[in-house]
């Protein structure tokens, strides 16, 4: 295998592919990720303030019954491996993009699979805010939704960034599976030749081209977390 | 004007009902510098809480010139906590704001125009003695400087009443001054009543009117701080005042008389009191115990002397001491 691997031939096929398709391939992995990572902080930001804000010591309680249901199927949705449930949400993908398969359908079944992620991330983002701020807050008079709103969040962004960082790296990875339902991208790149048609170095470069995306999106993350923290200034 | 009335307040544990709070009845005039100081557990905490409604009490009353607040609606109750505002032992500033903003804060909560609300939070900074720091974070500035900051924020809405929770316990004695110094002036000049929650003696002497000492959730005693001062009766108030134990050296009689001096911020330190009573007066005093700090040029703390001699001897020493600006003196005739 690895002395075909190199050899002109193979490489001369193989520059051929990478300049008719990886460009594309990078381009869909690339906003595929950005929207999906976008939908799932919409619904998860919220779901993860509840989580917290809900609780019997929160800002704002829920009923115990509605705490329950929402850790349930946050658990259950994060269960779930995410190639059964790219199948499982077919249905749904069509009820909303009209199609099940292709790049922008495969964005559905990423924004399933991750926004109860998200929720966690947000969870323990929003949990490390001290409480002793929280009472400042209530004994100035502010409302539970001002306290969500102007303090346990905007007192959380950096925490926020660095886990939405993960988020979006486990997104793109996510993304590279969903090749498998014509998703686009890198991931299909990589399945179509590498895995159905033994094109190794094409499945190679790929792979390296993904790896190189999820460096870049954890570096610019990591930095704008950092940047964004004021209790980092230096006195 | 706040009046506490039968104040209760329990918690249910793992290990049962515990009473942090039994029957606390207090009052509060406008314009007075109330101090509460008890030990770790005594329920201070609880009690200041209770104030503002952070804690629900479970039985009794907290009236604010009149108006029960515990029957306030939440509404109502988030209004009145802008007239009762609070200040922390670990300031609880928010850490991503601007000190600017963290001034806002209460501004923007009332729904006070931004403009208006920076224009407040300018002044307050220069009352505060911190303009240069408008655009600094918390982060980047000590710990007294961070406390004058949540003092800022805390009279933003022009509050009737200043609750400090431990405010000082966190800084060094030269802060803790600066800082008590600024609660003072602030309560001089704004007419704003301020409750001081604490452990240390040190601050109730140096700038409170009146002190209830709290013991185990109960109100032991109650009063002006230089009647307390000079003759503790209960035994909270005794190991507050004594914290070493100054127990035994009062109960031995030898028939001298004993004075207690309490010096609340007396220009001291430069007069030599003791030795300029026996020169002056003739009237040789021994010291039976003393705990004084001199802050600044100022003594704060209380002493107490034995003198051998008659009732006018007494008498005239205790005229020579009073005369001293900010030194409080008082006969001990009980068996403390």
């Amino acid at each position: 295998m690895f002395d075909k691997l190199l050899s002109s031939e193979v490489i001369e096929e193989t520059l051929q592919i990478v300049q008719n398709e990886f460009l594309l391939g990078i381009w869909e992995t690339f906003y595929v990720t950005i929207i999906a990572t976008v939908f799932a902080i919409v619904i998860g930001l919220p779901l993860g303030v509840l989580l917290v804000s809900g609780e019997k010591n929160g800002v704002r309680p829920l009923p115990k019954g509605v705490m329950h249901v929402l850790n349930a199927v946050i658990n259950l949705l994060r269960s779930v491996p995410f190639l059964l449930l790219m199948v499982m949400v077919f249905p749904l993908s069509r009820l909303i993009v009209g199609t099940a398969v292709g790049t922008v359908a495969s964005i559905v079944p990423l924004v399933i699979a991750s926004f109860p992620f998200v929720a966690r991330l947000v969870e323990s983002s929003l949990r490390e805010v001290n409480p002793n701020i929280i009472e400042m807050a209530q004994s100035m008079g502010a409302s539970p939704f001002q306290i969500i709103v102007k303090v346990m969040i905007p007192e959380s962004v950096p925490s926020l960034l660095s886990n939405f960082t993960i988020a979006i790296t486990t997104i793109l990875s996510y993304s590279a599976m969903s090749g498998i339902i014509g998703g686009g991208g890198l991931g299909q790149i990589a399945i179509n030749y590498g895995y159905y048609r033994y094109k190794y170095l094409v499945m190679l470069l790929a792979v390296i081209l993904l790896i190189i995306m999820v460096q870049i999106f954890q570096s610019v993350g990591t930095r704008l977390s950092v940047k964004s923290d004021k209790r980092l200034k230096g006195k | 004007m706040i009046e506490i009335k039968n104040l209760s307040k329990e918690f249910q544990t793992a290990d049962g009902t515990v009473e942090a709070l039994k029957d606390v009845s207090l009052t509060i005039h406008d314009g007075d510098i109330y101090g509460i100081i008890g030990m770790s557990g005594a329920g201070k905490s609880t009690l200041v809480r209770c104030i503002n409604m952070l804690e629900r009490p479970t039985g009794g009353q907290v009236l604010i010139d009149g108006q029960d607040i515990g029957a306030l609606s939440k509404m109502e109750l988030r209004k009145i906590r802008r007239e009762i505002t609070m200040i922390f032992q670990g300031f609880n500033l928010l850490m991503q704001r601007t000190c600017l903003k963290n001034i806002c804060f209460p501004l923007e909560l009332a729904g006070v125009n931004k403009a208006d609300a920076k224009k407040r939070a300018m002044e307050l900074l220069e009352i505060v003695g911190l303009p240069d720091k408008a655009n600094a974070y918390p982060a980047q500035l000590s710990g007294g400087q961070q406390q004058r900051i949540a003092i800022a924020r805390a009279l933003a809405t022009d509050p009737k009443v200043l609750l400090c929770d431990e405010a000082t316990s966190a800084l060094d004695p030269k802060t803790t001054h600066s800082i008590l110094e600024l609660i003072r002036d602030i309560n001089r000049r704004l007419g704003i009543s301020v409750i001081i929650i604490t452990h240390q003696m040190s601050v109730v002497e140096e700038i409170c009117s009146h002190v209830a000492i709290l013991d185990e959730g109960h109100v032991v005693e109650e009063g002006l701080v230089s009647e307390i001062f000079s003759s503790p009766k209960s035994k909270a108030a005794k190991r507050l005042v004594f914290p070493e134990g100054a127990d035994e050296i009062l109960l031995d009689p030898k028939g001298e008389r004993r004075i207690r001096v309490v010096f609340s911020g007396a220009v001291a330190s430069r007069t030599p009191l003791i030795a300029k009573l026996a020169m002056e007066e003739q009237i040789p005093a021994s010291i039976l115990g003393a705990s004084t700090r001199s802050i600044g040029d100022k003594a704060y703390g209380n002493m107490l002397l034995g003198i051998t001699g008659d009732d006018e001897m007494v008498r005239r020493a205790m005229e020579y001491l009073r005369s001293v600006p900010d030194v409080l003196v008082e006969e001990v005739t009980d068996n403390v």
